[in-house]
């Protein structure tokens, strides 16, 4: 690393904003997946004009920048991989502006993401994006990310709920995109920013939209005993028009985990579970679940509960959002992979799921997010053992090819990065990434932010080079 | 560029003599304030709109895709147009998976058309834009003009899910896909909803679609003062009640409503024709819910002091409802010389309405207003008469307003204008801090600026 960029961080920063020992990193190579990517520094920025400022010095330097919020992410998309300078967001964790009769928070991004619903709550507000991670997640990367969640089903996801955007672009201009009424006349250059996985411009400040929240919840557990049984559930629900604002999906294997750590009472003898939530006006969902029952017990379930107060709701909600911590009991890490399929092609998907986890030789859980066809399949494996990581990576991209096959997509929520940069070449042509090429260079040139992530290091975009003489090799742990 | 005798034996070559037409009569009807395109080419496949748009590329032509040609003169008028791609052979179904609730149309399909095969299989498009009984998909998309459905499902960018079309360097470009949930690349397709056409020819749309709602109603309320209907607007929006849509207007637009049902011929809901600050709200469900929205209305309405408090029956209120939706085509012909303003605003106080609808100043102009959902209000304008005089008056008018929105962090555009205002006022408005990103992003998708020049914000 160049000495004196560090010492300029450092001086424009101050020393306690600036991390650049080799221990202090290590906590920095990591995100949520399975990647890894060393930055050789690390800095805390306190506002838009230190981050202008950061990004101004790195492209004197000419050394890459990515930026980072919780480090939750499941693709790597805040890993360093040209090593370079990492920009985490921890520090610029203030809500600026909360307009309630208008419905809109302004945030910085390391806010975390369930920090605005509970700034908001007693108003009858909320922030909808829901990803698994609320607690932690921020939502800088959520807007990176443009990452959902369950309730994604019903809601949308980030993108649906940003008005406008602070940027910083690569030669630490600092610019504003959209309208805090979300509505102004040009381009949606929200809509093109948001997703993409700080590539085009670092975000330093997000209008979001707000919610008002449904007058009656109520959320039901619907019991099986054969998964097929559960999966045909879900497509018949769709196919009569039934709209769940959340439908999840829980295997026996995964859910008598949960069951072990978490005790949601989910029963453990079954082979599936789903969590379906109905809201609205009460007469609405009354009848909503009742139509939910039917269906359900037509393709057998053995039993639909339903969370008589609150606290039940949140017990099993805790269940669903802690799955994939309580999975971490059984191995020494786990794969989440994140894959869509039609909805349809449900009952189909799983069964290939099974069969591709046979053919590794592995026992392959499913949590996932049935109603919108968001799949995550979960590898358990043991990161020692090379020759296990290597079957858990090709069991990985043979069920992502599957959900292609199926007419599904890449992700659903959690992002290309650089988990699946390869495989774009299953969906894009090469017109598709000579576009998005040039959309890429109308903003980041140089690749100077976050290089290696979303396009194929093989495929056109020979600016888009990682740069070999980081600390850290780009490979997988 | 190559002669305009020459063109169109060249365009024949390139598409086939059937798929071109260069006629004076046959290019007149593709005119934009008074402009026709040298010839019309009228594609069969994605793969012939590449080629046309190559071929545009190489020689510099500047070209301009429609549907039904209900919006062409949304925006300013094109700097260059000398071809036009009538996009309406393309008009199939590419993929209908009724279990998916999802559906992916050619960007020529009718929108009446594509409800009909929808509401076969108890679905719908949530995309209520007027033109409706021409509108093309593609058209709808592309001009960005309001549905009365967003405030209950949003806008087009909420539910289109994917695209293809080919790009300025004459690629078959694709966005997104057909699932409903999907993060796999830039989201480029959010990019064309209301571009007017200036980053590529759209070939096919990907949509979300919803299940039909069992029944409709809607429940229409008079005021007697602004303050009073925003206030009872207000709190049918806080008190968590599902509207499908919600709209609040003044007796200008009353009147020029029920002239134009009367039109149809239907008999009026008494309410319309009162006199009065008008707020009507819409919504579906069940028998029960409908029950249900229609009591606490009826409450809402009594607390707020209504004049008059009615529940439209269903045939009422599907009437009311498709006078709403048609309001941007009926407005823009309700006057030779009338303009119509879209204003969007963060929030909407009366002062400050009062104050930016202030038009009496230098000399009246008579204008009616419309608040549609999600604060975004229409404001048909007109000049006292057609004198230089008063022209000049309207342009100040207009040009004051414009300021005045942008005063309080809103922003207006002139969604319809006479030709002779657009060569005075750009309908865009000023340029936001934001254009020089949206520059970037044209010369991205479009790099010889051949796709609808200057008709875009800015010039673009």
């Amino acid at each position: 690393m160049d000495i004196a960029l560090i010492r300029e961080l450092k001086t424009l920063l101050g020393p306690e904003n600036v991390l650049s020992q080799k221990e202090d990193l290590l906590l920095y190579e990591f995100d949520g997946s399975v990647e890894k990517g060393r930055p050789e520094v690390v800095v805390f920025p306190h506002g838009t004009e230190d981050v202008s400022r950061i990004v101004k010095l790195a492209a004197k330097h000419q050394v890459p920048v990515v930026g980072r919020g919780a480090g939750t992410g499941l693709s790597g998309g805040a890993l360093a991989r040209g090593g370079g300078v990492m920009i985490v967001f921890a520090r610029m964790n203030r809500i600026l502006e909360l307009d309630l009769l208008n419905r809109r928070a302004v945030v910085q991004p390391g806010v975390v993401n369930l920090d605005i619903t509970r700034a908001v709550e007693h108003a009858g507000l909320y922030f909808a994006p829901d990803p698994s991670s609320q607690k932690s997640c921020t939502i800088g990367g959520n807007v990176a990310e443009n990452s959902g969640g369950p309730h994604t089903l019903a809601y949308g996801l980030t993108t649906n709920h940003v008005a406008a955007l602070e940027l910083v672009l690569p030669d630490g201009e600092i610019v504003r995109v959209g309208s805090h009424h979300g509505d102004a006349p040009g381009y949606d250059l929200c809509g093109l920013f948001v997703g993409s996985e700080g590539t085009l411009a670092l975000v330093t400040e997000i209008t979001v939209k707000l919610s008002l929240k449904a007058g009656s919840v109520m959320t039901l557990l619907a019991i099986f005993d054969v998964v097929g049984d559960a999966s045909r559930t879900v497509v018949e629900m769709t196919a009569y028009g039934i709209t769940p604002v959340a439908c999840e999906m829980l295997d026996g294997w995964t859910l008598r985990a949960v069951e072990d750590f978490i005790h949601a009472g989910f029963p453990r003898d079954s082979a599936a579970v789903l969590l379906i939530e109905v809201e609205g006006l009460r007469e609405a969902s009354e009848s909503q679940a009742a139509a939910i029952r039917e269906i359900c017990h037509a393709n057998d379930a053995r039993e639909v509960r339903t969370a008589r107060d609150e606290r039940e709701r949140e017990l099993l909600w805790k269940g669903r959002r802690n799955a994939f911590g309580a999975l971490g009991r059984l191995a020494p890490s786990n794969y989440v992979l994140d894959g869509v399929i039609p909805r349809s092609k449900l009952p189909e998907a799983l069964e290939q799921i099974h069969a591709i986890g046979k053919k590794f030789g592995f026992q392959i859980g499913n949590i996932f997010h049935a109603g919108d066809g968001n799949l995550h399949p979960i590898v358990l494996y043991d990161p020692r053992d090379t020759e296990q990581f290597k079957r858990a990576i090709a069991a990985a991209r043979e069920i992502i090819r599957m959900c292609i096959s199926l007419g599904g997509s890449l992700t659903g929520e959690h992002g290309v990065g650089m988990e699946k940069n390869e495989l774009m070449l299953l969906v894009f042509s090469d017109a598709d990434f000579d576009l998005m090429r040039r959309i890429h260079d109308a903003f980041n040139p140089d690749s100077s932010l976050n290089p290696g992530k979303i396009f194929p290091l093989s495929k056109g975009c020979g600016e888009i080079h990682v740069r070999k003489s980081g600390p850290a090799a780009a490979s997988p742990s | 560029m190559t002669s305009a005798i020459s063109l169109p034996i060249r365009l024949e070559q390139l598409v086939g003599s059937d798929r071109v037409v260069a006629s004076e009569s046959a290019v007149k009807a593709f005119a934009i304030a008074g402009r026709a395109p040298m010839a019309v080419l009228k594609p069969r496949s994605a793969e012939e709109i590449a080629e046309i748009v190559s071929f545009a590329a190489v020689e510099k032509l500047a070209l301009l895709a429609c549907g039904s040609r209900s919006k062409l003169e949304l925006g300013m008028p094109p700097r260059h147009y000398d071809l036009a791609v009538d996009m309406t052979a393309l008009r199939g179904i590419a993929h209908y998976d009724p279990g998916d609730l999802t559906v992916s149309v050619d960007a020529g399909m009718p929108l009446n058309e594509l409800a009909k095969k929808l509401a076969a299989q108890k679905q719908f498009l949530p995309l209520a834009v007027p033109c409706s009984a021409t509108s093309t998909a593609g058209g709808a998309i592309a001009s960005g003009i309001d549905s009365t459905l967003r405030q209950q499902y949003g806008t087009a960018r909420d539910f289109l899910i994917g695209a293809e079309f080919v790009d300025g360097t004459g690629k078959q470009c694709k966005s997104g896909g057909r699932v409903v949930k999907n993060v796999t690349g830039y989201d480029l397709h959010k990019l064309l909803v209301g571009s007017l056409g200036t980053l590529g020819v759209i070939s096919r749309l990907n949509f979300r679609t919803f299940p039909l709602p069992e029944l409709c109603g809607a429940h229409l309320a008079v005021l007697p003062t602004l303050e009073t209907a925003l206030n009872f607007h207000a709190s049918l929006l806080n008190s968590g009640l599902p509207f499908s849509n919600l709209e609040l207007f003044d007796s200008g637009f009353s009147a020029l409503l029920s002239s134009h049902l009367k039109t149809i011929g239907e008999d009026i809901p008494e309410s319309v024709r009162a006199t009065g600050w008008h707020v009507f709200a819409s919504f579906e469900g069940s028998e029960a819910v409908l029950q249900r929205i229609t009591r606490e209305l009826q409450k809402l309405a009594d607390r707020a002091q209504a004049e008059r408090s009615e529940t439209l029956d269903l045939q009422h209120s599907h009437f009311v409802n498709e006078g709403l939706r048609e309001a941007f085509d009926w407005l823009r012909r309700a006057a030779p010389g009338l303009s119509i303003l879209r204003i969007a605003l963060p929030g909407v106080k009366s002062v400050d309405l009062k104050q930016i609808l202030d038009l009496s100043e230098p000399s009246p102009l008579r204008a009616s207003f419309l608040l549609r959902a999600c604060n975004v209000a229409y404001l048909a304008v007109l000049a006292a008469n057609d004198n230089a005089q008063s022209i000049a008056i309207l342009e100040r008018g207009i040009s004051a307003l414009f300021s005045r929105v942008e005063t309080r962090n809103g922003s207006a555009a002139l969604l319809d204008a006479p030709p002779w205002l657009k060569e005075r006022i750009n309908v865009w408005g000023r340029q936001r801090p934001d254009f020089p990103l949206m520059q970037r992003v044209k010369q991205a998708f479009d790099p010889q600026n051949i796709f609808s020049p200057g008709r875009f914000v800015g010039g673009i």
